[in-house]
């Protein structure tokens, strides 16, 4: 070959993978968690500080979790598409309230709508390390047995939600 | 109303771009001196423009006027005036304005420098710097307009990243920038000597201060983004070998390896296909940064928000661009034919070999920077690649080439005999290797690493201390100050540069060597002692700044009983995006930094707190700067200065070749 031509054909592979590269999400990371149980937890309730809810209580059921806080911006961003689903009623979802205050989360969700059946409260983020969250928001499917089917890090965008996460819900729920 | 005039003046800018592209470029080939002339004033039109369009954005930050949308989301009422001044390259569509700017910045500068060119040659090299100014204008018209209103407006704007409320942000990016864009100058020379198969040694010549002068920028704007990293992230680190600091860091290699093959092309002929390649992988590697970045192809630290329509734009742009050139380059370059032959021992072979080094060392950091892209596409995985195998890949190619440049100025051009090198060289060699493997037992331990560190940086000022004594003895003039001041300055810049990666390696390896770090909880009135410092905390007060709550603590440091210094660590809270930021405390030092830098808060008013004693820390910087100061020095060289005035024929020939045998 050419050795002129060699830059040119270097240049063109590396074209090839900038534009593959274009249709990736590099921020779109493989969960470890995916496919183990989730883990367990039992929280103080954000709206009955004297009542705990435990995930045990949650088997049974296919179930959303989705770690949230009122000084989130990314949260405000899929909130909409939460409350939506949740009006639908296809399945449903739990908060968690992670590193937040008390008060100003239960201002946020007055203001903005609570599409959750109950919001734990995990003020410590303890329970965020066991579930390895990023950074908010976050969402986890559960099936029936209390495992990881599926993570979400960032906004649930409606796209997701009708292209994977239902679809799978539906597949779960009638298992 | 101002910036409709802004937008406006884009257009027309883009408008006079295209005309700059193509009417030159098409009376050069035609030999029509009457279109080769529409390019220099349409480069100096084309800056007004651009210039018209800055001060409109400019003047839309300082009037506060949140009904542009870039203004309501890259400042704030309350940001002071010199940051929302820099806020304009705070994000995507400013930077690309500041981009577009300073290339117009070096139309006008070529418009101005080139009356030495033939003119064909000038109509092309603004041709080509018009065609590029094209692409990036498209670009900012279409999917990146900084001047798109925002309607109703918004009450108040969204602020600047606080990580960018920092003196660091005013200076850096459009130091980056000059560097960045100044190696589009080098491109387009280079595109335009292929054009017109005028690939000689005068093409070199024409090219190589440009090429230098946007190298010190680079090398400025690369070292200040590595110290801003430093004090502004609070965490002591200088580089971190992201995707973006790669970015500058390998247009920065290809442009170090250009100068030093036009050395080679100006003085001897030689490498000319090769100093062609690397001009345009220089400003390849420009382009590439600027894609990484806006695409969102690679997570980094530095990625702006990001929006797939501009990445593609971005990557059509850059496979027409480079593509082209690469095509150019396969057509016209074999033509080219070779310089004079050379053995491999001599200044050339040596040349050729720091440069096969450091385009080595550059693959290994593209590739190390693509690799993580590379396996996602292929689905088999994510990975990241981290500072060890940059560390890894980039010590064992930079020592040869290191080696080489004590060796290399010593050597004579076409072939040198090695066992005279030896000899010349015997001293430096012994003293390098003694130094190298004592120093490190004084100053406490010694590893291999800190050796290996010392030994080049010795090895280095050694070799230019021979070289120097060899040239005086050589030189007329009877004082020895006569003697120094005739040696000419291109001789001082090379000189100087190498002795700044002298500076620079000591400080490397000092830092890495020496450094000591402690992570502590520390109550009030607690000391603690690293590096014979001992640092008492005196706790910490709120205080508010202009956007900002801090809390700001107290730190007073005494050496052997006596005080050196108070430190004031913060963590501001920036209460527009509600975010918090680590305000380091440094105290600089010819030898040793102090880093004090707050954790959280505990209770009781204890904070953890992070402390470092960094020796030499500040030698990495200083090393850069010294580097850019020998690029100006050689730029101001005699046959520069002369060269803008008359043409080199008219220098007698007999002068020429003086300059050429001594320098």
């Amino acid at each position: 070959m050419n050795r002129f031509l060699l830059p040119l054909g270097i240049f063109v592979v590396v074209v090839g993978f900038l534009a593959v590269g274009l249709t990736l999400n590099p921020r779109e990371l493989p969960s470890p968690l995916v496919g183990k149980p989730a883990p367990d937890f039992s929280l103080p309730q954000l709206h009955d500080q004297g009542k705990v809810i435990s995930s045990n209580e949650l088997k049974g059921k296919v179930w959303l979790l989705n770690f949230w806080a009122s000084w989130c911006d990314g949260c405000k961003v899929e909130h909409p598409v939460l409350v939506h689903l949740a009006q639908s009623g296809e399945v449903p979802i739990y908060g968690m309230d992670y590193k937040d205050q008390r008060n100003e989360a239960l201002t946020w969700l007055r203001e903005w709508g609570n599409p959750y059946q109950v919001v734990a409260v995990d003020e410590s983020g303890r329970v965020g390390i066991n579930y390895g969250v990023y950074g908010v928001p976050e969402t986890y499917v559960m099936d029936k047995a209390g495992v990881i089917r599926y993570k979400q890090i960032g906004p649930l965008r409606d796209d997701i939600l009708q292209g994977k996460i239902l679809p799978l819900v539906r597949e779960l729920q009638n298992q | 109303m101002i910036p409709e005039i802004g937008h406006f003046a884009l257009i027309l800018a883009l408008c006079v771009a295209v005309v700059q592209g193509s009417l030159p470029i098409y009376g050069a080939a035609v030999g029509s001196s009457t279109l080769m002339s529409v390019a220099k004033p349409a480069a100096r039109g084309q800056f007004l423009l651009v210039l018209l369009a800055f001060c409109c954005l400019g003047y839309a930050f300082a009037a506060k006027d949140f009904s542009v949308l870039y203004v309501a989301a890259t400042s704030n009422s309350q940001l002071p005036l010199h940051y929302r001044i820099a806020a304009i390259w705070g994000a995507h569509e400013g930077s690309l304005l500041l981009w577009v700017f300073i290339l117009s910045i070096w139309m006008v500068a070529v418009s101005f420098f080139s009356t030495h060119l033939p003119e064909a040659m000038r109509a092309r090299i603004l041709g080509v710097m018009g065609l590029v100014s094209v692409g990036f204008l498209l670009f900012m018209l279409t999917v990146s307009n900084p001047f798109e209103r925002l309607i109703p407006a918004a009450f108040d704007g969204r602020d600047l990243n606080p990580l960018l409320q920092d003196p660091g942000m005013v200076i850096h990016p459009p130091m980056l920038y000059m560097g960045y864009v100044g190696f589009s100058v080098a491109f387009s020379f280079a595109i335009a000597a292929l054009l017109g198969g005028t690939l000689d040694a005068a093409w070199a010549r024409w090219s190589r201060p440009w090429t230098t002068v946007a190298w010190c920028f680079l090398t400025v704007g690369v070292a200040m983004g590595s110290g801003w990293a430093y004090y502004e992230l609070g965490w002591g680190g200088w580089w971190f070998w992201d995707p973006v600091e790669n970015a500058s860091f390998m247009p920065w290699l290809a442009g170090t390896a250009l100068i030093h093959s036009l050395a080679v092309t100006d003085k001897r002929g030689g490498f000319k296909a090769w100093s062609v390649l690397l001009a345009i992988l220089a400003f390849s590697l420009s382009l590439l940064g600027t894609f990484l970045v806006r695409s969102g192809v690679l997570t980094s630290v530095h990625a702006f928000a990001t929006d797939p329509k501009r990445g593609l734009f971005i990557l059509v742009f850059l496979a027409v661009v480079i593509g082209g050139s690469l095509v150019l380059y396969a057509w016209r370059a074999p033509r080219v034919g070779l310089g004079g032959g050379f053995s491999i021992i001599s200044r050339e072979g040596m040349l050729l070999a720091n440069n096969v080094l450091l385009v080595a060392a550059l693959g290994s950091v593209l590739l190390g920077t693509l690799y993580p892209l590379f396996l996602d596409a292929l689905d088999l995985g994510k990975i990241s690649v981290g500072p060890p195998y940059f560390d890894t890949v980039f010590v064992p190619l930079m020592t040869p080439a290191i080696f080489l440049m004590g060796i290399g100025p010593l050597a004579q051009w076409k072939k040198t005999s090695l066992p005279e090198l030896a000899t010349r060289l015997r001293w430096a060699f012994a003293v390098s290797i003694v130094t190298a493997l004592a120093l490190p037992f004084t100053l406490g331990h010694w590893t291999p690493l800190v050796s290996l560190g010392l030994l080049l940086a010795i090895w280095i000022v050694t070799t230019a201390a021979v070289d120097l004594r060899e040239r005086l003895a050589h030189a007329d003039g009877s004082s020895l100050l006569g003697r120094l001041a005739a040696m000419p300055r291109s001789y001082w810049g090379m000189v100087l540069a190498h002795c700044g990666v002298a500076l620079f390696i000591v400080g490397v390896t000092m830092v890495k060597g020496f450094e000591v770090e402690q992570d502590l909880r520390m109550n009030v009135g607690q000391t603690a002692t690293i590096g014979g410092y001992t640092f008492q905390f005196d706790g910490t007060q709120q205080y508010k700044g202009p956007n900002y709550i801090a809390a700001r603590g107290t730190f007073r440091v005494s050496q052997d009983g006596r005080d050196v210094t108070v430190m004031y660590p913060e963590k501001r809270r920036y209460t527009v995006q509600n975010q918090t930021m680590t305000e380091a405390a440094i105290s600089p030092g010819f030898a040793r930094d102090l880093y004090v830098s707050l954790g959280e808060p505990l209770d009781d008013g204890a904070w953890s707190v992070r402390l470092y004693h960094k020796p030499f820390v500040d030698w990495i910087w200083g090393g850069c700067l010294i580097m850019a100061l020998g690029g100006i020095l050689a730029v101001s060289d005699r046959r520069y200065r002369l060269a803008w005035r008359h043409k080199e024929a008219d220098v007698p020939a007999a002068t020429q070749m003086a300059r050429q045998t001594v320098s």
